[in-house]
């Protein structure tokens, strides 16, 4: 990893946040300017037009998630508009748009619905008050005199006026600050399974992502980057490229070389005809046995404590058995369906930047950065994204578009291949969970040791989150749930070399596998049942939550009565603020698993849609399976060695199981749901997998081979 | 350099492109019809399927030499009424989340319904597994395929 931390990226991107905060004063309203004239917006999520028309502002980013409704949906409840008539339209960059679970206009880590749910109910709160006082000034009457309702205000003396006829005088009077919110037995939005509004622009081709972005006289570009990573061009030979039909510059930046062309397929074929030298860096001799290794000498290393509790030693000298347990995950691809690209029109007069970003605050960053242009210059405009998934917090591949357009004075969309997007990405950190327990005679675990070894992506994107040692996001699902007296729960941050990133789930997938696994492992010492084992342990009302989602999965998918030749598995666990218990059922032939069918709880507190709710875990079964059963990144001389679905393996619909999700009605505040699911697929999995074989996985994607003898 | 001369959702075009150029970014960067979508280049993930002859196809891995005088049909062109019962169902069930795969989900349950009026699981198995959806909109999309093909053949009755 010395390559890279010694490289410029990490004081760059820490700078561009800094910049980009520390200019962000005042209040504006993104995209205002550009739309028709006759149109106010009355705060940072609400603009109402002339014509009646309300927009709602979208301020997290949409990648599969649900946001575009989700975010409108709670805005709308307090509005009183009718949502299917309201047009939703993308933020830009301002601190109001701040996500305040996170410190930036970021979307990730479940963090949407969670940190909007208080402040966009507040925000079409706000807005209905000011409507209906300027409805209230206008008519001389008291506001309590007055209601609103389907985008009007409506007085007891049955005076009507639209919100566009309100809309000038109300965005002139003071924001209240004391807010009424409904009482959720009021909701008409919030909790019902509302149709997405982008499903419509979705089915037909219309929707936009970043790789569709058109701007006039804009060329397209591809970049050879380094095979290995963190590699950097030292000369290029382009005579040939610069021969070919459509290409117009060929432009060697920081990452790479680009040849910019007036279409894809020319950039491309050029690109493929550069004859580069790289500077492979320290990169060059990485491999998959080398990285393993190191993961396992790193166990000499001193970690840090998370959490402890009573005197481990002591409770482990005196167990009545004790039993060591490790496991080990390999680095994982996120494999958007749409390859990284981003376009920026970099000009003498200031800097537009579209595509598809997590992170539209440090896309913003590094345009000023780059540009030298100060804030109100740069516009960042964020498409839909064709998957997120984590890889898009990263801004690798904006910093390449704005770097281009700046060298060839155009606007200029780049698109990365499949084999670019694949070798390139900022993988899914390997980890060594190492466990071991105490029991006592009666097979009751008296004390535990947990420790993760891992390399940390905040380390790289966030440093200062990391303080002794500590990583918050390497702790997820570290701390178990279950009533055990003694326990040590460690972690020790182990840079293995290659540039790592957060993967949908982050660190949940990492320490749920080895927990869970690790109380099955237990449970089957103990001669006990793996269901009642746990709850055994999940004691007061703390606990309340994980019986409860643990006892409707278990009790819905037959715990107990799996058919002939099925066999069922279970995990629990805690994450975002949501707990979610999952059994899933498989079966194996010839060392193949098979996961026919996941049943899971999930009690993620207030729901905004229900359907969106379910459709993220029958998602996240996708993915979270698509990484126990099929997919891994290895490396060889440096390089990666997958580059494409052929080598990279993911779920298809053949392999698909049957999604059956049971929502918890709840009052509790709301939690994510776009990733525990994910991380609850490989435990459940690998405990099924002993039900059915008496053997145990310790290892991700399932081997076949090793349960061929079974 | 070739000059195609193909029908697309039923205009006739003519491209100028090298003979080795994918139908699909002659799609996207000649004719400016983004619908169609790249994912993979190797006619692995199916994000680019469009119809030839009527017959589904991976414009990624279909070289301009061989579309000249073909027929295409893209997402763009299912439905002159512009919602194809197949886009119904979808809208009925939600079916996308990202949404950047089901251009080609959809040409793909739409080439398999015009073939089997009626497909159990195992032919959508098989007419749809080249069609990847990293958000896992699988259980739908089969929903939503046995629902287009009800709706469709209840349409034929009526």
């Amino acid at each position: 990893m010395n390559a890279l931390k010694s490289s410029s990226r990490r004081n760059f991107l820490k700078t561009s946040i800094a910049v980009s905060g520390s200019l962000m004063v005042g209040f504006h309203v993104p995209g205002f300017a550009k739309t028709e004239a006759a149109s106010t917006a009355i705060n940072g999520w609400v603009r109402v037009g002339s014509d009646n028309s309300v927009t709602i502002i979208c301020h997290r980013s949409e990648m599969g998630q649900g946001t575009y409704t989700s975010m409108p949906m709670l805005v709308a409840e307090e509005l009183e508009v009718d949502l299917r008539r309201v047009k939703i339209e993308m933020a830009g960059v301002d601190p109001i748009y701040i996500n305040a679970l996170l410190g930036g206009q970021l979307t990730g880590g479940s963090t949407s619905v969670r940190d909007a749910f208080d402040g966009l109910r507040k925000a079409g709160a706000q807005a209905r008050m000011m409507l209906i006082s300027a409805a209230a000034n206008e008519w001389k009457i008291p506001e309590s005199d007055c209601r609103a309702d389907n985008g009007m205000v409506i007085s007891n003396g049955g005076k009507k006026l639209f919100y566009g006829q309100l809309a000038p005088k109300a965005a002139m009077l003071p924001v209240p600050k004391e807010v009424a919110l409904k009482d959720a037995k009021a909701w008409k939005i919030i909790g019902r399974p509302v149709k997405r509004l982008d499903t419509p622009a979705k089915v037909t081709g219309k929707a936009e992502y970043g790789i569709d972005v058109q701007l006039p006289g804009m060329l397209i570009a591809s970049l050879a980057q380094c095979p290995v990573l963190g590699g950097k061009p030292i000369s290029v030979d382009d005579t040939k490229a610069r021969a070919m039909p459509g290409v117009k510059a060929v432009v060697k930046i920081d990452d790479g070389v680009a040849v910019v062309a007036t279409s894809f397929w020319q950039a491309k074929v050029a690109r493929d005809a550069l004859n580069i030298t790289w500077d492979n860096g320290q990169g060059a001799t990485l491999s998959s046995a080398g990285i393993s290794q190191g993961l396992k000498d790193a166990l000499a290393k001193p970690a840090a404590t998370l959490k402890k509790t009573g005197d481990v030693d002591k409770a482990m000298a005196g167990a009545a058995r004790k039993i060591a347990a490790s496991y080990e995950l390999p680095f994982l691809a996120h494999a958007t369906m749409e390859p990284m690209n981003f376009t920026a029109d970099v000009r003498t007069d200031g800097c537009d930047i579209y595509g598809p970003t997590q992170f539209p605050q440090m896309a913003e960053g590094v345009a000023m950065q780059i540009t030298g242009f100060p804030k109100e210059k740069v516009k960042v405009h964020t498409t839909f994204l064709g998957g997120g998934f984590g890889r898009r917090i990263d801004v690798d591949f904006i910093v390449q578009a704005v770097q281009i357009s700046k060298a060839v004075g155009k606007p200029v969309k780049l698109i990365w291949t499949r084999e670019d997007d694949m070798t390139h990405d900022f993988y899914r950190p390997v980890s060594l969970n190492t466990l071991e327990a105490g029991l006592d005679k009666d097979g009751k675990p008296v004390a535990m040791r947990f420790r993760l070894t891992s390399p940390s992506v905040t380390a790289r994107l966030f440093p200062s989150f990391v303080k002794d040692g500590i990583e918050p996001f390497m702790a997820e699902a570290a701390v178990l749930p279950y009533d055990i007296p003694n326990t040590n729960v460690e972690m020790a941050i182990h840079d293995a070399g290659v540039r790592v990133g957060y993967w949908r789930s982050v660190s949940h997938a990492l320490n749920c596998f080895a927990n869970e696994s690790f109380i099955d492992e237990l449970a089957a010492a103990a001669g006990k049942d793996p269901v009642a084992y746990r709850l055994a342990m999940l004691n007061g009302k703390e606990a309340e939550r994980f019986r409860n989602v643990l006892s409707i999965a278990t009790a819905k998918a037959g715990w107990g009565n799996a058919a002939k030749g099925r066999f069922l598995g279970v995990a629990l666990m805690e994450g975002y603020g949501s707990y979610v218990a999952q059994v899933s059922e498989i079966s194996i032939d010839n060392g193949a698993v098979r996961v026919h069918k996941v049943t899971c709880a999930v009690d993620c507190g207030m729901i905004v849609n229900p359907d969106i709710v379910k459709a993220q875990v029958e998602s996240s079964v996708a993915y979270g399976m698509s990484a126990v059963l099929l997919s891994k990144i290895t490396f060889k001389d440096g390089k990666v060695e997958q580059s494409n679905f052929d080598s990279y393996p993911v779920m298809r619909m053949n392999q698909m199981p049957v999604v059956d999700v049971h929502l918890v009605a709840s009052t509790e505040k709301p939690g994510g749901i776009g990733e525990p699911v994910v991380a609850t697929c490989g435990p459940s999995v690998a405990n099924a997998v002993f039900a059915a074989t008496g053997k145990r996985v310790r290892k991700l994607p399932i081997d076949a081979d090793a349960l061929k003898s079974a | 350099m070739i000059v195609a001369k193909l029908t697309v959702n039923g205009k006739a075009v003519t491209i100028n492109a090298s003979p080795d150029t994918p139908l699909l970014w002659a799609l996207r960067d000649d004719l400016k019809m983004n619908g169609t979508k790249f994912g993979c280049g190797l006619a692995l993930c199916g994000a680019c399927t469009v119809h030839i002859n009527g017959e589904p196809a991976r414009s990624c891995s279909t070289p301009m030499s061989a579309v000249d005088g073909k027929k295409i049909t893209t997402i763009e062109g299912i439905s002159a009424s512009g919602m194809h019962p197949v886009q119904k169902a979808w809208i009925e069930l939600d079916v996308p989340q990202c949404g950047y795969c089901q251009s080609g989900q959809i040409m793909s349950a739409v080439a398999l319904l015009t073939k089997n009026k009626n497909p159990s699981d195992a032919d959508i198995d098989a007419a749809m597994s080249g069609n990847i959806c990293r958000c896992g909109t699988y259980q739908r999309i089969r929903a939503a395929i046995h629902k287009a093909a009800a709706q469709m053949s209840s349409k034929k009755e009526a």
